[in-house]
Order: C-alpha cells, then structure tokens, then sequence
C-alpha cells in the first residue's frame, strides 16, 4: 500500500493542484483509496487531513473499502430510464444478491449506480471494469456474469 | 491493392461489439490472403446502425451495418470490400438521408477521419483555422468569434466572444484555457463524440483560445466515466506536441501553448464552472459565490477561459471560414450549428447537428423515427436533467435557445431524451429530486435539504398519503429552489418537476395498486 501511495504522490506532488491526481493513481494501483493513505497524502501534499479526507468523500468515484474483482456500474440516468434502466437494476440486484455500493460473498462483483455513460443513446447502458455496454438485457447481464466468472 | 475498411472505435460502436468485428475482419482477410488496413474511426453518430463498417472503394465509401462479428463471413463471401450487394449493405455513407440532410461544421471530420492521425486531420482541412489565426492581432481573432455569434454550448449559452474579451483585457500575467468536458447531462454524448472522434479539433480550438487571449496553458476537464475520450485525447495531444502543434513555439510562432487533460471523479456538479475550477484546483467541487467571474478570477486566482468541449470545436471552422460563414446558419439570436443528440426510446438514435431552428418533432420523427418500443412519444426532456420536459403538443417548436426559453424550457446542451407513453412522470419528478439530492454540494440548504426533502414529499405523493396538501408542499418547495440556490443545480431542478406536474398532472394522482 505504502509503495503504491509514495509512487503516486512521487508522481504528481511538482503539477499545481495535485490532490485529485494523486486520488486517481492510488485508486488506479489499489482499487480503493486506503484510509491509511489519507495522512501520508496530506502530510506530503502539505493539507490537513480532514482536506484530503474532505475530497475523498466528496466525490463519488473515490472508494474507501477495496471493491470487488469487477465493478458493475449501472446507469440510473433518465435516457436508461426512458429504456427500463430499473428492470435491468432490479435483475441486478437479485443475480448478484447483493444492493449498491456492496461487493458479493465471493468478492467477485461490486455493484454500483453511475449517473451517464454517454451512451444514451443505446440505453441501459453499463460499465464493467472500464468495458462500455449498451441495449443491455436481463440475458446479457447474466452472460457478462458468466464471462467474467469464467475467467478468473 | 490494400482496401481501407473503417470500424469506429467511438464508445458506443464498442459497447455494441465493435472490437469483436473488428477482429473478425482481421482474421477474415489474413485467412483469405486480402490486403486490408483498418482504421478505427470516431462514430459518424447514427447508432442503430453501430457497428457500422465503411470500405473505401472507387464509388466512395459505401456502409455496411449493424455488423456483428458473425455477420463477417458473409460480407467477405459477398465481396464487401469492393461494395458488392448485401442485406446489410446501406449504400455510401454519405448518402444516408440521416447524414446527407445534415450541417455539420463541428462534426465535418468525426466518423471520417483517424481521430488520432495528425495526417488525417492536416489532409482534411485540419489547422487552417489556427493557422489564419497566427495571422491575427489577438484582438481580432476575438472580434471574430464575437461576429460569429457563437454562444456557449455547455448550457448557459453566453456568447463566447465577450467572455473571451474579458480575459483579453486582463493584463498580462498568467491566463488559463479550460475545457468542460464534464458533460453529465443525461442524454448528450456531442462531447464525447468529438473527443473520441476528432480531438484535434477541440485541440486546435483551445490553442486559438490560448493565442487570442494571451494563455499559455491549458487543461481538458474530462469526466472520469469517459475512459475511451481520455485515450484518444492523450494519443492526440501527444502527436500534436511531437509535431510542434503545442509547447513552447507554436507552429513556429514564438507562443507557447500547453496542455493536459484532467479527470473528474464522478460528480455532476463539477460541471458548473465554478465547480469545475475548485476540483481543477484539486479540492471538493464546491460552488463558489460570483463575483468575480472565472474571466477575472478562475483557475488559481488568474484569468480564465472556461468553455464546453463544442464551443471550443467550433472555433477552427470560425477562424478558417470567417464569422459571416459561421452566422449564416441559424436562426434569431442563436447563430450558427449545434449538434442535438437524440436519445433515450428512441428509434433512430444519435447525432444530428444542424443550424439552429429544426423543430423538435422534425427531430423526433424525420430523424429519430419515434420510440424504440413502438409506441407513442409522450414527453421528451431537453437539456438534460435540470431541462423542462415537454409534452406531444408543444413538439412544433423549433430547438433554438429563444424559442424553448419561451414554452419554459431551456436548450442546454442540446440533448434530447425521449420517453413512450409507459412513463409515468410523478416518478420522473421524484428522480430529478433525487438525482439533484445526490450531486448537490451542499453549500446551500435549498439544494442540499430541499431536495431530499422533495424525495420524500414525492413518496407521499405517489402512494397517495395526503396527497393534495403533499403536491402543494411540492409546489411551494420548488419556489424555494428556484429562489434561494446559488447555482444551476438546486436552481433548476424544479424545471422537470414543474412541468410534469403542469403538463402530466394526471401522473401524479393515479390510484395506488
Ligand atoms: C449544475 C451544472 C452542471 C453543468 N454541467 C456542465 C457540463 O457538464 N459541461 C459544460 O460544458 N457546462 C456545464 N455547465 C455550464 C457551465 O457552468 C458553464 O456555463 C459552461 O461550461 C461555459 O462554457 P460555454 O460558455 O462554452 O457553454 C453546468 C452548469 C450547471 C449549473
Ligand atoms: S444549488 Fe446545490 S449544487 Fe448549487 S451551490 Fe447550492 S448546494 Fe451547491
Ligand atoms: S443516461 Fe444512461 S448512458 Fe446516458
């Protein structure tokens, strides 16, 4: 953890306005930004802690528990939800039985609302580990489910 | 011979499985001995039709689509690569009466061209707008986008021009160019698009910025939901800087003019400007109080440009072609071309940028098809989640900023989300609420408790608990948001909770099952 934190920092500390680019690379490297991280980053970075821990939880895409091996993000959005965005949540949450913000038994999948992929356009849109899906159904769910449980 | 096929690389291309077809092809022609080369090119933004493949033939390019990776066999068996007859052949591309009936000066490049060859984009017309640029006093090249008329895309639509003067007239010290490339409104994808599909464009329109008003440096505010834009920017801006386009001489001209991207970290907020800047600066994206305007003060205290990603595209084609090009299309006060996306349930979904002033229903109908499911179109929401939804009888008007201002409802950034008559829009007003409770930064208590307590209200209301005294309470809530938020936000989250309960009150007083 400590390497990956110095690294970022290391990285970034010189640009004007660091904090946030420092977030992204330890979340890049670690999943997750540790709540140990929170006073190495503000020692180095010259802030308080309750600044970085202030940004930390103001933005949404900041996590503070490791997630699980995939990160399912669902778009919620009103052009998913002129496609039936809550039937393929609903679905979801059962296949997964797991709600929002909450990461399966076998830490395989953490399930997560997003707010807009720019795919409105072939709503419901979803994002798996970066990966864009569009037009997605209950059985294209599962078959990514599948996939990726294949894989690991 | 080598055959040039063209498979996007656009985001929404790939969730519909263009890598996969594009494998299959390559695998195709090496098995068959056929000398190819694939270009990965932005979306041309007709999305039922994604993946959709070109090939480059003597006829011009002709369109092959939706491929499936399946569907490959087939198309080499057909004889696709010299445009042979197909069930899946759409003729050449140019003449689809979706794209052929367009205007497109922002988006003249984007599905044409590799978005990230600086070849490509030279050979197409590229950098003549900059080019004529370094030809001009600064405060000519502002007079001229100020004659074009070209407003801000991003929503509030200022004009450009005079913000831009503003930061020009600040002394000389240090001056910024940003770009909101936040683009959270549900139901717009224009900024991706043309990040994705040709980010030199906007590359160029930044370094005309930075030229025009004395900045040396710049920074590309990018949401973090948008991975695929972030690579196609960062290969882009690298050629650029290889080739002398950005650093420290620009062309050759003795300015400097630097730039990077940035990434967001999923919160809505962070594009309102100011929002946008705190997080620039590394810190939560809270709103600050104006003034100073960011013009003045912004980025670090300095002068700064703040502009969304088509504003900036829009740029280039101004300073090649000159401002009287670029105000002839349009209409009233709102000059020139805006991309409108069309999405949601919707047929024909995608981009379709024209001049200012094509009706809602042209839109809705002549491009979009109506619904995907079928049935009747309902409401549509323009502008994003902060934008009014309108009812079937008002679709006769036409999309310019003035003519939605006068029904009530606002442009924004031109997206449009249609819904089916299975919408049930007291749901809808309980989603802006809560969408608005989420994303609210919580400088002031209209937005930050109001709206959660809308959420609740909401509830009543659609289980039917006091329900009268409950929509009244909604009601005088929204005046209180109207009135007492400092920003957009909390602001304007009564603009798709008012016209619900004003053009679909019957929503709001169904019988609980
Ligand atoms: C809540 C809120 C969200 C906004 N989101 C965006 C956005 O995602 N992109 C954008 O360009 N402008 C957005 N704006 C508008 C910006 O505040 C600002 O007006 C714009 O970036 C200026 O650029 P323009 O003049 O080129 O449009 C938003 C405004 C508000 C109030
Ligand atoms: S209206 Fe909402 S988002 Fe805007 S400044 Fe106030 S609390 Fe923040
Ligand atoms: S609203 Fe879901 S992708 Fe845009």
């Amino acid at each position: 953890m400590r390497e990956a934190v110095d690294l970022a920092i290391a990285q970034h500390k010189d640009q004007p306005g660091p904090l946030l680019q420092v977030l992204h690379a330890v979340q890049a490297q670690l999943g997750y930004v540790p709540p140990a991280a929170v006073p190495v980053i503000a020692d180095a970075l010259n802030l308080s802690r309750a600044e970085v821990h202030g940004v930390v939880t103001f933005y949404h895409f900041f996590r503070q528990s490791p997630p699980g091996r995939h990160i399912v993000q669902i778009c919620q959005a009103e052009a998913c939800r002129a496609m039936h965005c809550e039937t393929l949540t609903e679905h979801a949450r059962k296949r997964l039985s797991i709600d929002f913000h909450q990461t399966t038994a076998d830490g395989a999948f953490t399930l997560e609302p997003v707010y807009c992929l720019g795919n409105c356009a072939c709503s419901p849109a979803m994002m798996v580990d970066g990966d864009l899906y569009g037009r997605v159904t209950p059985e294209d769910f599962d078959a990514m489910v599948a996939a990726k449980s294949a894989k690991q | 011979m080598t055959t040039t096929v063209y498979i996007p690389r656009d985001a929404t291309a790939l969730s519909l499985g263009a890598d996969a077809v594009a494998q299959a092809i390559a695998a195709e022609a090496r098995q068959r001995n056929l000398d190819i080369k694939i270009v990965r090119n932005g979306s041309r933004g007709m999305f039922w039709l994604e993946p959709l493949v070109e090939v480059s033939t003597a006829s011009g390019r002709q369109a092959y689509g939706p491929v499936k990776a399946a569907d490959v066999p087939g198309l080499f068996a057909a004889g696709f690569l010299d445009g042979a007859a197909h069930p899946l052949h759409l003729g050449a591309t140019e003449e689809i009466p979706y794209l052929k009936s367009q205007e497109r000066l922002t988006f003249v490049r984007v599905g044409v061209i590799d978005p990230v060859s600086l070849d490509d984009y030279l050979a197409h017309g590229g950098y003549a707008g900059l080019r004529r640029a370094l030809t001009l006093e600064p405060a000519q090249i502002v007079q001229e986008v100020t004659d074009s008329g070209l407003r801000g895309r991003g929503g509030a639509a200022f004009p450009t021009g005079i913000k831009w003067k503003t930061v020009l007239d600040q002394p000389p010290q240090q001056k910024y160019v940003t770009c909101n490339a936040d683009e959270g409104d549900s139901g717009t994808f224009a900024d991706r698009m043309l990040m994705e599909g040709d980010p030199f464009m906007l590359i160029e329109g930044m370094t005309i910025a930075g030229i025009a008003v004395g900045a040396t440096r710049g920074y590309i505010y990018l949401r973090a939901e948008y991975p695929h834009a972030h690579r196609a920017l960062n290969e882009a801006i690298a050629a650029a800087y290889q080739a002398g386009y950005l650093g420290p001489d620009v062309l050759g001209s003795g300015k400097r003019f630097d730039l990077e991207v940035r990434l967001g970290a999923g919160a809505y907020i962070c594009g309102e400007e100011t929002s946008m800047l705190e997080s620039l600066e590394g810190r939560r994206g809270e709103v600050r109080v104006r003034p100073p305007l960011p013009a003045i003060k912004g980025l670090f205290g300095q002068p700064t440009i703040v502009n969304n990603v088509i504003s900036l595209a829009s740029v280039p084609v101004i300073l090649e072609k000159g401002a009287q090009f670029y105000r002839d299309y349009g209409m009233g006060k709102s000059r020139g071309t805006i991309p409108l996306q069309l999405a949601g349930n919707i047929k024909r979904g995608g981009v379709v940028e024209r001049a200012f002033g094509l009706t809602l229903r042209e839109l809705l109908y002549d491009y979009g098809g109506g619904s995907a499911s079928g049935r009747p179109l309902r409401a549509v929401q323009v502008g994003g989640p902060l934008g009014a939804y309108i009812p079937e009888s008002q679709f006769d008007t036409p999309l310019d900023y003035e003519a939605l201002a006068g029904i009530g409802a606002l442009l924004g950034h031109g997206g449009v989300v249609a819904f089916d008559d299975t919408v049930d829009m007291a749901r809808m007003a309980r989603y802006a609420m809560e969408f608005c409770a989420i994303e609210s930064c919580g400088k002031c208590t209209p937005c930050r408790i109001g709206s959660t307590r809308g959420v609740e209200l909401m509830d009543r209301v659609i289980a039917n608990i006091d329900r009268e005294r409950n929509l009244q309470l909604v009601e005088e809530l929204c005046e209180t948001m109207l009135h007492g938020s400092l920003c957009g936000l909390g602001g304007m989250t009564p603009y798709p909770v008012q016209s619900a309960l004003k053009h679909f009150p019957e929503d709001f007083r169904k019988t609980v099952q």
